[in-house]
């Protein structure tokens, strides 16, 4: 009974730690491996003008930032650069603008936006409502020319987004036909196109905007943006292309604005020049997941540990292999079967041969351990007091440590240089332990023990100190709860230790020849010797 | 070299318990953490003990500060021979048997003089926890040295040879006597190179020895033949082993006893842990026995009607 519940409750536990590392590695986009790289692109829009030595402002529409606002794609930072003018961003119902303001500005004035972005995959919420655009200035030919063709266009349409398509079908055919010339005269640029759609769909009461943005599939010196038609069907937003009248972004579309004023408005010169430049990087991909998951929603990243300062996440880099180690060591001890000294000193011996790499570590553990140990059997001889003469051993394993660095440094072994972090605490334990099982068991089991205990630390140390794993659990540090699944599972192992098995092959042994004799009693027993 | 399965299927066969079986399925089942000091404390042991009228040791005294070591000498003076040990020592650690004196010095098991010195510093370690487990500061118990039947003279090698039952539920389940050898120093621990004997529990004969992991059938120092000696006060050694688990309250116990020649029986210790060298010894497994206990519903109150069943169904296989 008791053990369905175990097995209910490591069961629970680990899902619940494989379905939130799930969700972070897939929603989220942190990467399972490290030195995971993932596209950047940087966009910076370039603005020129003239100033006319007076005040001057400067007006320009800016991508939106938070969760979901830009389909497919997150801006994670940004920057304004501007000398001399003052810059206020605001946000309003149809997107955000900047606004540069300045005293006196004369002669050619640059000014810069740059954003970061990266693919994000949340849903992308189109805000707006649906607002009927001011219908055009139609002279009268051209009023007739556009009811001929909506006439037309709506014959040969089904709903507003199919009626939509054939509208815009009529101004991007090969041979327009003169109804579609009459009114394209003058439309020269396909912003103006763009424009001109969605206002004159205004004359059949559908909603219609424009949209701006860029393709970010290949990177380019120079772009301009480029305009979507939006329609509204009565229940949502809908895009189509102006140049191929075809439903949906393109891929790799990053909208830039939905705001239906002007790109960009400069008071002293009416034909402001603006440009943009694409650039593509590879970067970090747990930097990019933390800002991707910063813009979702701040509190994601605040509450976990890449919402530490950088040096605390260092040690939390380390820590969160601990339970690893230990859970090496769990193996190692209750289903191999190995002897160690203490319960977790080989998890923190593994931990000190970070410092010292394994093969220097086990060389100065080794060093440091044999010559505290003939320290503390001279002691005995003293007839120190426990504490006393614990104290002593930790003094002289400072000491020896001390030396050991010197030596180290004057033949030029860098090794020893680290052992300072060495646990002499542990050591001097160990060094204690030893000597009492030196005395009570014998060497045989002293140095046995102790071996155990090296062999488990730098087997751990080597699990811990793997670099994959060690990204996993600080980037999922959730996992750990599959291996508190797995320790509780293990925690009712009740089969033999491997070195059990080579302890009583002898039992083993004679049991097996005397099934072969036939003198094997059937209810067990290995057989008389 | 057999294969792992193959050892695993005769080990099965055997009905041999390994370390993690016998914690999962015994010691955390039927042992109450609340009653572990029963065991660990031997003070305590000694008093419940005579509290059931069970026989153990005479104590002498009980040292528990670091002052009343020197008072010892004073106290323990028309004293020739007796066993210091600590009062949470395991697996015989600390123990230390004082058979003689000369002059000032104490004379030790293995005929080694000991100075006074050497003697107060050993207790203050004790006191100071060196032999107890995790270390907690600790009591000393001074008690009466058994003298040992000579009937184990010719199989011992100095020390005591002691007795140790396991029972489980109340009922005796497997039993081995350990002959101390010059490799072990005088102590009856099998890891320290003492020798296990296995004991049939219908007949109280020795069957077959074990030495380290390999079978013996001879004392290797003084070479007499382990095999087939008869345990005197069979039957008695049961009773207490079986009365004596009730006291301590744990379902699965291993109960140390010793024959003093003039005293009978003595119970040494109880261990809350016992169980995996017996087996080696015994070339018998727990599990299939203590299986047979498992399916008795209430256990019968009669030490003498637990002991009558093992006596019936336990023979070494």
């Amino acid at each position: 009974m008791k053990k369905t519940q175990l097995y209910l409750l490591a069961l629970i536990v680990s899902a619940i730690g494989l379905s939130w590392a799930w969700y972070k590695w897939q929603v989220l986009q942190f990467p399972l491996s490290p030195r995971e790289e993932v596209e950047v692109w940087s966009i910076e829009a370039r603005l020129e003008f003239q100033g006319n030595g007076g005040p001057n402002k400067v007006r320009l529409q800016l991508p939106s930032r938070g969760p979901g606002a830009i389909p497919g794609f997150t801006v994670i930072d940004e920057r304004l650069i501007s000398r001399g003018y003052s810059e206020q961003v605001t946000k309003g119902k149809e997107g955000r603008q900047v606004e540069w303001v300045v005293r006196r500005a004369s002669g050619r004035q640059v000014l810069y936006y740059r954003a970061n972005v990266v693919r994000d995959t949340a849903a992308a919420v189109e805000t707006g409502e649906p607002k009927l655009r001011t219908p055009p200035d139609l002279t009268e030919v051209q009023a007739a020319a556009i009811d001929t063709i909506f006439e037309d266009v709506k014959a040969r349409s089904a709903d507003i987004v199919t009626f939509t398509r054939e509208f815009v079908r009529e101004f991007i055919a090969e041979q327009p036909r003169d109804e579609a010339r009459v009114l394209l005269d003058g439309l020269y640029s396909a912003e103006d196109r763009a424009q001109f759609i969605a206002r004159a769909l205004a004359i059949r009461n559908i909603p219609a905007r424009v949209l701006h943005g860029m393709s970010l599939g290949e990177p380019k010196a120079f772009q301009q943006l480029q305009p979507f038609l939006q329609v509204h069907n009565g229940s949502q937003w809908v895009v189509m292309n102006i140049a191929t009248a075809e439903e949906g972004l393109p891929e790799n579309f990053f909208l830039w604005t939905r705001s239906p004023r002007d790109l960009l408005v400069v008071e002293s010169d009416k034909r402001p020049k603006i440009e943009f430049a694409v650039q593509r990087n590879l970067a970090d991909a747990v930097a990019i997941a933390t800002r991707r998951t910063e813009v979702r929603s701040e509190n994601l990243v605040k509450y976990s540990l890449l919402g530490l300062p950088v040096e605390m996440q260092g040690v939390y880099r380390i820590l969160l292999t601990v339970p690893i180690g230990a859970f090496v060591m769990l193996i190692l001890r209750n289903v191999i079967g190995f002897k160690t000294f203490g319960t977790f000193m080989p998890v923190l011996i593994a931990l000190a041969f970070r410092e010292t790499k394994i093969v220097s570590g086990v060389i100065l553990f080794t060093l440091v351990v044999s010559l505290g140990l003939l320290a503390r059997f001279y002691l005995e001889r003293l007839r120190l007091l426990l504490v006393p003469r614990l104290t002593s051993v930790l003094i002289l394993v400072i000491l020896l440590m001390s030396l050991v660095s010197v030596m180290a440094h004057q033949l030029d072994i860098p090794v020893g240089l680290s052992i300072a972090l060495f646990p002499m605490v542990i050591m001097t334990m160990t060094i204690e332990r030893m000597s009492i099982a030196w005395d009570e068991r014998g060497p045989g089991t002293a140095i046995k023990e102790g071996v155990g205990t090296l062999v488990v630390a730098s087997l751990a140390y080597l699990v811990m100190t793997w670099a994959p794993l060690e990204h996993l659990v600080f980037v999922f540090p959730e996992l750990l709860l599959v291996l508190l699944g797995a320790t509780l599972l293990l925690g009712r192992y009740s089969g033999y230790r491997l070195l059990e098995l080579f302890r009583f092959r002898a039992l083993a042994r004679e049991r097996d020849e005397a099934i072969r004799k036939g003198t094997a009693h059937p209810d067990g027993g290995a057989g008389a010797p | 070299m057999m294969n792992p399965f193959t050892i695993v299927k005769r080990l099965r066969e055997i009905g041999l318990a390994g370390i993690n079986q016998r914690n999962a399925d015994y010691v955390l089942r039927y042992n109450p953490r609340k009653f572990y000091p029963r065991v660990d404390d031997k003070v305590l042991t000694k008093k419940l003990a005579l509290e059931h009228g069970l026989p153990v040791p005479d104590l002498y005294a009980v040292v528990r500060e670091e002052h009343e070591i020197e008072e010892l000498h004073a106290k323990l003076k028309d004293r020739e021979s007796f066993v210091a040990k600590p009062a949470h020592g395991s697996g015989g650690d600390g123990i230390l048997v004082i058979t003689g004196r000369r002059g000032a010095k104490y004379r030790r098991a293995n005929g080694q003089l000991m100075d006074q010195e050497d003697f107060e510093h050993h207790l203050s370690n004790t006191l100071s926890g060196l032999f107890s487990l995790g270390g907690q500061p600790d009591a000393v118990l001074i008690e009466y040295c058994v003298m040992f039947d000579p009937i184990f003279d010719h199989v011992s090698y100095k020390g005591v040879p002691d007795v140790r039952v396991i029972v489980f539920r109340g009922y005796p389940v497997m039993a081995m006597i350990r002959l101390p050898t010059r490799m072990s120093d005088g102590k009856a621990n099998l890891h320290q190179g003492a020798i296990g004997v296995g004991i049939d529990i219908p007949t109280g004969l020795t069957r077959r020895g074990v030495w380290g992991n390999e079978p013996v059938k001879e004392h290797p120092d003084t070479e007499h033949s382990i095999i087939g000696l008869t345990i005197p006060r069979w039957e008695e050694l049961l009773m207490i082993a079986a009365r004596a688990s009730e006291m301590s309250g744990l379902g699965y116990v291993g109960v140390d006893l010793v024959l003093d020649k003039n005293l009978g029986p003595l119970i040494l210790e109880l261990n809350a842990r016992p169980g995996l060298a017996i087996q080696i010894a015994n070339g018998n497994g727990l599990v299939h026995r203590l299986k047979k206990i498992e399916a008795i519903e209430t256990p019968d109150p009669d030490p003498a009607a637990r002991v009558a069943f093992s006596r019936r169904e336990f023979p070494t296989l």
